[in-house]
């Protein structure tokens, strides 16, 4: 069956935006469309007192509208916003459909955000009425409610602990669902004001605000329409060839746009399932129960959950470690050429069969992935061979890059032309360019109206031919012809031939060594790349230990020739692999050092986050740039440090320098 | 589904009261002439430095010693002597110091022994585990789940609480006595050997659960911080002796608490 559906849809792609025309225009009418055509079928599971509830797409149209009835009568009017605190929960979501139906805007806000950063967004959003998860929202928003006036009333799910509060300004939302239900019920004239407002309803009608996270400043509302969310749903769902069999599990944060894309907008359209975690603590377990066919998690996320099982096969009895071993080791040879479709000896298809049934099977089973379709990841760099595993036991992950402004996606790789190192080509209708500088800019069907009440900042990132600055640096990898996500614009520098100079794009690369733990990479307006790293003293101190390399400390430990030469070898792959982009092939490193300390948030040479501090590394390590860049082949240095209880000492050494040689550019080429 | 077998009593008036009880361990005086009440709806601590008595009392309100002198009287019914499992039967829950769960078994299955008062079908029906059995089975296992919610520990619900860290056993054992329903829970040291947030967290649910279900709650606590936040009322034992009573605000400025706690000069 998985063959057969993908098969049918390739070459349809050009359809796809007349198609989208013959949708419906508002999520209303689209859930209307899905009683209709699923009613019977489950549009969203939730997990209560440890058992799977279900509510179909009928029950789920009856639930909305005696919702939204509800908050009518409690004078939620359209154009309004309605800000949604909280984990994913039926409820939650129901409130924005809610919200959706009388017009009136959602405002979904991060649950774990302060009360500060709450009421930023509550005040900016102009909320009059917020619905909520808990008690524990309820309690964040009281403690600021007196700096926000215009709030009115919350409306709560879980009851617990909020018994003896002042009921005037709360309801429960299961007492506003039985309002309006009744109401309904008993006045056929507010029946036929309900259906006569989800009929106004216009595409062009904002049909959420989405506040950014805020890593870089306020945090800013992206307003998002009705018609441009549904059509950019409609391209990922043909995309993709997600039906109303699909099932996903709703575990990531509701304010993110990822989890309104994926689950929220992709599921009204293509009426699949939306199952929503017990708790958010439950997840992993639920996982395995739902067994979701549509999945994302962000790498971070992929590399926990290969860290523990990797533990927990350490703990297994012989034959089953050995088994596992031998049999990933199968999977690393043919598995991505199996998932791909490419060629593949018999042998191997006979072994990667035996080694399914024996161990991806089962893995597959306990981590919950049993039947993932397609699984996207997205919001970082995958490393190689992280990315490699999943996808060798047989799991579709593919990469996507998109944000906020574009209603997430931008591009998105193509079954059967995946690389963990691009994010994959333009999405249907979606329109890239490059800019002068690197930035990429895009114009997709999703794009966002603009910043709510900010029209300055709005102006900002849209050019004057109607694209939006991505902030990120990139390019069109030629081999490939998929878009390669390099760094922050910003952060991006040029070589004083004019070469392009991506730090982050560096970093990450040798990062992926489990060897390699912090790297700052130099170069802008300088004549070519260096890099100042900290080797992993975990790592690289179990090599030591079965090299019977000797040490005492970190510094000794970095400083070792064999250690110097590993980390060379380490360098060297990094040249190649940068000498094969035609972008890149000039800012290969030349020269580097291992530092004679690990960089720390204590001395403030990285933030508390663990991103590196260039600015203040510049200058702290003064003495070791000077050095990389006039050709002596070592430097002298001592730098403060804090130790953990406070006091402050004083490191010296001397830091041996490492030429490399540049790798030939493009050696595939010759290939091609 | 309150526990059964005497009287109701209305929020405020007394649920059990201690007279002039005292027990020795051969030449050892543990309690020695003590009196205090506990009030349905309230919290009550019991408080005292090392070596007090408290949980010795404890002990006896749970009919687990058996006192030489005095007299309990609970939900009206005066008794001299009483065995744990007629405590258990009359609505008294307790948690102890250590953590006593069943290791080996999971969260679920050890909450799950706090309802087996409850189980009325036979052993032979429990046996079949079909029909009527099945169904009490069903009624039990809501009753445990609606406690787990509570609770928020889904997520270690089939984990043997051997492997569970001990800030989350305690919690298990909390749900383990709340799984009878109690009248009077009794909870000795529910805080100890805890970090400040899950010391937070606790305080929270003694409060929830003195909310949410109306139970009565006596607990003795070290920490005087959570004492103050949490309860209505105090006892203060010093070397087996009632040294003080009243509410936290009284008990702090009392001379004698000052000494027994802080020592005195002699």
């Amino acid at each position: 069956m998985r063959r057969g559906r993908k098969a049918a849809i390739r070459g349809e792609e050009g359809t796809v935006a007349r198609d989208a025309g013959g949708l419906p225009n508002t999520f209303t009418k689209l859930l209307i469309r899905n009683a209709e055509l699923y009613g019977s079928r489950p549009a969203m599971r939730h997990k209560d007192l440890g058992i799977w509830q279900t509510w179909t797409w009928g029950e789920t149209l009856e639930i909305v509208r005696a919702y939204a009835a509800g908050l009518h009568r409690l004078g939620l009017k359209r154009g309004e916003t309605i800000a949604i605190v909280g984990a994913n929960r039926p409820k939650l979501y129901w409130s924005v459909m809610a919200a959706q139906m009388l017009g009136a805007i959602p405002v979904p806000v991060y649950a774990d955000a302060v009360a500060e950063e709450l009421r930023y967004v509550l005040a900016h959003a102009e909320v009059r009425f917020a619905a909520v998860e808990d008690q524990e929202q309820v309690d964040k928003i009281q403690s600021v409610q007196d700096r926000l006036p215009k709030l009115e009333r919350m409306i709560y799910d879980e009851s617990r602990g909020l018994r003896d509060y002042d009921h005037t300004k709360l309801n429960s939302i299961e007492g506003v669902i039985a309002d309006g239900g009744k109401a309904l019920a008993a006045d056929p004239a507010l029946r036929a004001w309900l259906d006569a407002e989800i009929e106004n309803g216009k595409g062009s009608d904002p049909s959420i605000i989405l506040y950014t996270s805020g890593t870089t400043g306020q945090s800013k509302g992206v307003v998002l329409t009705n018609e441009r969310s549904i059509a950019a749903a409609h391209d990922t769902v043909v995309f993709d060839h997600l039906d109303e069999n699909d099932v996903a599990l709703a575990y990531l944060p509701l304010a993110w746009v990822g989890d309104h894309y994926l689950n929220y907008a992709q599921g009204m359209v293509a009426g699949f399932c939306t199952a929503c975690p017990e708790n958010s603590d439950t997840a992993m377990s639920d996982l395995r129960e739902i067994g979701p066919t549509f999945y994302f998690a962000p790498p971070r996320t992929l590399e926990l959950l290969l860290t523990r099982v990797m533990i927990r096969m350490e703990d297994a009895g012989y034959l089953k470690r050995k088994m596992f071993h031998y049999f990933l080791g199968v999977a690393r040879r043919y598995g991505e050429s199996i998932l791909d479709r490419r060629p593949v000896p018999l042998g191997g298809r006979l072994l990667y069969w035996l080694g399914e049934a024996l161990v991806y099977g089962p893995l597959k089973n306990v981590l919950g992935f049993s039947r993932v379709r397609t699984a996207y990841t997205a919001g970082e760099a995958i490393g190689p061979d992280l990315f490699a595993f999943y996808r060798s036991i047989g799991l579709n992950f593919k990469q996507l890059y998109g944000q906020t402004e574009a209603f997430l996606y931008v591009t998105a790789q193509p079954d059967g032309a995946i690389y963990s190192d691009t994010v994959g080509a333009a999405c249907p209708n979606v329109d890239i360019k490059i800019a002068e500088n690197g930035e990429v800019l895009f114009k997709s069907p999703g794009m966002f109206t603009g910043y709510f009440k900010d029209d300055a900042k709005t102006a900002e990132v849209m050019t004057p031919d109607g694209y939006v600055k991505t902030g990120d640096a990139g390019f069109f990898d030629e081999k490939t012809g998929q878009l390669k996500i390099i760094d922050r614009a910003k952060d991006v520098g040029k070589l004083n031939d004019g070469t392009l100079f991506a730090p982050k794009y560096i970093e990450n690369k040798l990062k992926f060594y489990p060897n390699i733990r912090e790297v700052v990479a130099l170069g802008d307006k300088r004549d070519f790349v260096t890099v100042m790293l900290n080797i992993d003293l975990t790592a690289v101190g179990s090599w030591a230990e079965r090299h019977n390399v000797v040490y005492a400390s970190y510094q000794e430990l970095a400083g070792h020739p064999l250690v110097y030469e590993m980390v060379a070898k380490h360098v060297d792959e990094v040249n190649r692999s940068l000498a094969a982009d035609k972008m890149m092939v000039g800012a290969q490193i030349r020269r580097f050092l291992i530092l004679h300390k690990e960089l720390d948030a204590d001395d403030g040479e990285l933030t508390r986050t663990q991103k590196v501090r260039r600015g203040f590394i510049a200058e702290r390590y003064a003495p070791l740039i000077t050095a990389l860049y006039d050709g002596s082949s070592e430097a002298d240095i001592s730098t403060q440090v804090t130790f953990e209880d406070g006091r402050k000492g004083t490191i010296s050494a001397r830091v041996k320098i490492r030429d490399m040689q540049p790798a030939a550019p493009a050696p595939l080429e010759k290939a091609a | 589904m309150r526990a059964t077998g005497g009287p109701d009593i209305a929020v405020g008036d007394v649920l059990l009261s201690v007279e002039n009880v005292s027990l020795a361990f051969g030449g050892v005086k543990a309690v020695s002439d003590v009196s205090f009440d506990i009030r349905k709806g309230e919290i009550r601590a019991i408080i005292g430095p090392n070596g007090a008595g408290k949980t010795s009392m404890l002990n006896v309100i749970n009919g687990f010693y058996q006192p030489q002198q005095g007299r309990i009287t609970f939900k009206g019914q005066t008794r001299s002597k009483m065995r744990p499992y007629e405590a258990a039967e009359g609505g008294i829950a307790r948690t102890f110091q250590n953590v006593a769960l069943f290791r080996g078994m999971t969260a679920l299955d050890n909450i799950m022994t706090g309802r087996s008062l409850k189980m009325r079908k036979s052993f032979v029906w429990q046996l079949l585990r079909h029909g009527p059995a099945m169904r009490e089975e069903v009624e039990h296992r809501h009753a445990v789940e609606e406690i787990i919610d509570f609770l928020k520990i889904q997520e270690i619900r089939r984990t043997p609480v051997g492997r569970l860290p001990y800030g989350l056993q305690k919690r298990v054992e909390l749900g383990r006595a709340l799984a009878m329903e109690p009248e009077l829970l009794l909870l000795d040291e529910p805080m100890a050997g805890m970090n400040l947030e899950e010391k937070e967290d606790m305080s929270r649910f003694v409060l929830d659960v003195n909310d949410h279900f109306g139970t009565t709650i006596a607990l003795i606590e070290h920490d005087m911080g959570v004492v103050m936040d949490l309860s209505d009322r105090v006892v203060v034992l010093d070397h087996g002796i009632k040294i003080a009573d009243g509410s936290p605000a009284e008990v702090m400025k009392d001379q004698a608490v000052i000494d027994a706690y802080l020592g005195v000069a002699h």
